[in-house]
């Protein structure tokens, strides 16, 4: 016990007389918003990412790792939304890391910054596992991205004030960058407007919603179920009275599905990076873009 | 409904570049959770149970036969300000043909104290062990593993205090400790003016790689216990209850390994887990009613563990085997008597093997087939049950 009380005691006087650095640590959940803080934070922060490209985000377990990490946090920066409702509360709760709870100036929260689609009229879970805040994908938008971006920047400045100048500088830089991007994905897509994609769960949404892209029918029937045969049965009935271009699903997802529907439909199934580091081209925000822009021109 | 999409799309796409954020959504209301849970059990043989070497109480029995209902829990919680969240969870359980209802969980725990330390008080499941602080129904089999069943009636609970701290480094280091009231099982009594039991915890985690990541906690529980009764033998009407007097200790570790491919446990994972306890005891065991009254001293040490593996081979299908034991040691100056309250192990060492395969449609509802090879006690038996567990209401969280 005596041990116990002097080793809390050592540890808390290591604690309190580490010298400040300017040094920021960011617990980011999602790879898009790592991708976002190293471009305006550059060499400021140190960065960890709590899932992959290959991992759902919606099923993520509250592992000790992230629990560890999350500890050690300046700032979360999260999709929110209720995406990461099964395992963020948890972490909070059992970090005790008084920074970073809601509505601290440590928690990000990235939907909450910008207007989401297709918040129900009533959430009922026979309608399988829908976001009463809206759909929380909304980073495949790169207008809200913009906007997100500003939000993270003042954040950033809010955290850590001797870098306000730098957070600026580097937020102008990026702004200037994506909006000459935005420009020149537009016109790259142009192509794709009005065309019929199926999606295996609408993660989509915002992507689709910016190019013009139609929802032709999702691989899941209810948000979070998986693709059961009859289903498929009656998404190939409606693909042949009105056709699709494609099928697109993410890198974590099964392509059972989507395989099988292609095979019955005729229709190319598309594999898309969905964030950085879902596809090996795709290292940052820019390629993510450009990499989902190409493929789906690829599959027309 | 498509119209009403498109025309949101239109109107969400207008007022998209608005420099107001949205505001996150709030409700004052308490996140409110129901689980309900449904057995059909069939046995073999439907002699009384017992576990002998050991002094059973808590919740510790079988399933009864037939159609049945496990727990119906109700559960809330809340942040309650800035500084405490709060939880509580009442147990409705059918038990001898009576409707009973228990407090599991009514305890309120810090958020912002920050530098990782919580400090959480109330009734609360203890952190000894892995399983012990998990709800029964977020078990991977329907029954506690004998070791649990034997050594704290299924599960620990107690009214306490709980203090934890959450070391700063990658590796998951967490070390605790409770201080608790001591009345319920294992304990009893509620020694030392309701301070009676001590429990003492540290785990530690981390990842290898990104498909693989492991817990190892190592635990130690002990209380002062006056009079804990437990389940006696029926001797044509005189029934003598065995009461308890002394120090117990119990000691454990356990180790749980999960993988899943990339990390990514939607289509496949597998989880490998196992714990060991060994209890202490040294004091006086009493046959309350007995008449000239009988009594021994009792010095026992009774060991068990259990292994198991659950593997989910396909999105929503998880088959998973468990393997548990138990071994007691128990000396006492009247042989009778700590036979008469279950203490002698009958040269018998309780085993059992258990298999199961479940089937979840979504995240908030699951089927269960499970069938024990039970040789817990002398009885060979062959236990086949049937389970659905369903969740309503707030989000479950998905716990390591």
């Amino acid at each position: 016990m005596k041990n116990w009380i002097h080793f809390f005691v050592v540890v808390s006087t290591l604690l309190l007389t580490t010298p400040l650095q300017a040094n920021i640590n960011v617990f980011a959940c999602e790879p898009e918003w790592t991708s976002l803080v190293n471009e305006l934070a550059g060499e400021r922060v140190t960065t960890y990412t709590a899932t992959t490209a290959y991992q759902d985000p919606h099923h993520i377990e509250a592992r000790p790792s992230l629990i560890a990490k999350i500890r050690q946090a300046d700032l979360l920066v999260c999709t929110g939304g209720e995406l990461e409702s099964g395992w963020l509360p948890v972490l909070l709760r059992q970090a005790s890391n008084a920074n970073i709870l809601p509505g601290k100036t440590g928690n990000f929260e990235a939907a909450a910054m910008v207007d989401r689609l297709g918040i129900p009229v009533a959430a009922d879970r026979s309608m399988g596992d829908i976001h009463a805040a809206g759909n929380p994908h909304v980073h495949l938008d790169p207008r809200r991205i913009q906007i997100i971006a500003k939000a993270l920047y003042q954040r950033l400045s809010e955290i850590d004030a001797e870098g306000a100048a730098y957070y600026q500088q580097r937020f102008d830089d990026f702004n200037q960058r994506w909006q000459a991007a935005i420009l020149n994905w537009q016109r790259q897509a142009a192509g794709l407007k009005g065309k019929r994609i199926v999606v295996h769960h609408r993660d989509w949404v915002y992507l689709f919603n910016w190019l013009g892209i139609e929802i032709a029918g999702a691989l899941e029937p209810k948000p979070g179920l998986p693709a059961s045969a009859g289903h498929l049965v009656s998404l190939k009935q409606n693909l042949a009275k009105q056709s699709a271009s494609m099928i697109v699903h993410t890198p974590y997802q099964s392509t059972r599905a989507a395989k099988r529907l292609a095979q019955i439909t005729n229709t190319p199934v598309v594999e898309l990076p969905y964030t950085v580091g879902g596809s090996d081209q795709v290292n940052n925000l820019f390629e993510l873009f450009s990499v989902t822009i190409e493929k789906l021109k690829g599959a027309l | 409904m498509r119209k009403n999409y498109l025309a949101f799309n239109t109107l969400a796409s207008v007022c998209l570049f608005s420099a107001s954020a949205v505001a996150q959504q709030t409700t004052f209301n308490p996140n409110i959770s129901l689980t309900l849970d449904g057995r059909y059990g069939q046995y073999s043989n439907a002699t009384d149970y017992e576990l002998p070497g050991f002094m059973l109480g808590g919740e510790a029995s079988r399933t009864e036969q037939g159609f049945t209902l496990g727990h119906t829990e109700l559960s809330m919680s809340s942040n309650i300000d800035d500084m405490l969240y709060g939880k509580f969870t009442v147990a409705i359980a059918e038990h001898e043909g009576e409707t009973e209802v228990e407090l599991e969980e009514a305890y309120i725990e810090t958020l912002a104290i920050g530098n990782g330390m919580t400090v959480k008080a109330g009734r609360f499941f203890s952190d000894i062990g892995y399983l012990n602080k998990q709800h029964p129904h977020a078990w991977n089999f329907m029954d506690a593993p004998l070791v649990y069943r034997a050594l704290f009636g299924d599960q620990l609970i107690d009214d306490g205090l709980q203090f934890s701290w959450l070391a700063p480094t990658d590796t998951y280091f967490k070390v605790g400790i409770e201080a608790m009231r001591g009345e319920r099982f294992p304990a009893g009594g509620a020694a030392n003016d309701g301070n009676g039991a001590f429990t003492i915890f540290a785990k530690f985690g981390g990842d290898v790689g990104v498909s693989h990541a492991w817990q190892l906690g190592f635990s130690h529980w002990n209380a002062d216990i006056e009079d804990r009764e437990s389940g006696g033998h029926d001797h044509g009407g005189a029934s003598e209850v065995p009461s308890y007097t002394g120090e117990s200790s119990i000691t454990g570790v356990d180790m749980v390994w999960k993988w899943a491919p990339k990390g990514n446990n939607r289509e496949q994972s597998f989880s490998l887990q196992a714990e060991y306890f060994v209890r202490d005891e040294d004091g006086e065991v009493v046959l309350e009613g007995s008449s000239p009254l009988e009594q021994t001293s009792y010095n026992g040490e009774q060991t068990g563990w259990y292994l198991q593996g659950v593997y989910q081979f396909m999105p929503r299908w998880r088959v998973g085997y468990r393997y548990d034991r138990l071994d007691a040691d128990n000396q006492g100056s009247d042989a009778d008597v700590l036979a008469e309250a279950g203490l002698d192990n009958e040269g018998h060492t309780p085993e059992q093997s258990t298999m199961m395969i479940d089937y979840s449609h979504s995240e908030y509802s699951r089927v269960r087939l499970q069938v024990n090879k039970d040789d817990s006690y002398e009885d060979s038996d062959t236990l086949i049950f049937l389970q659905y567990i369903v969740s309503m209401g707030a989000h479950g969280a998905h716990r390591f």
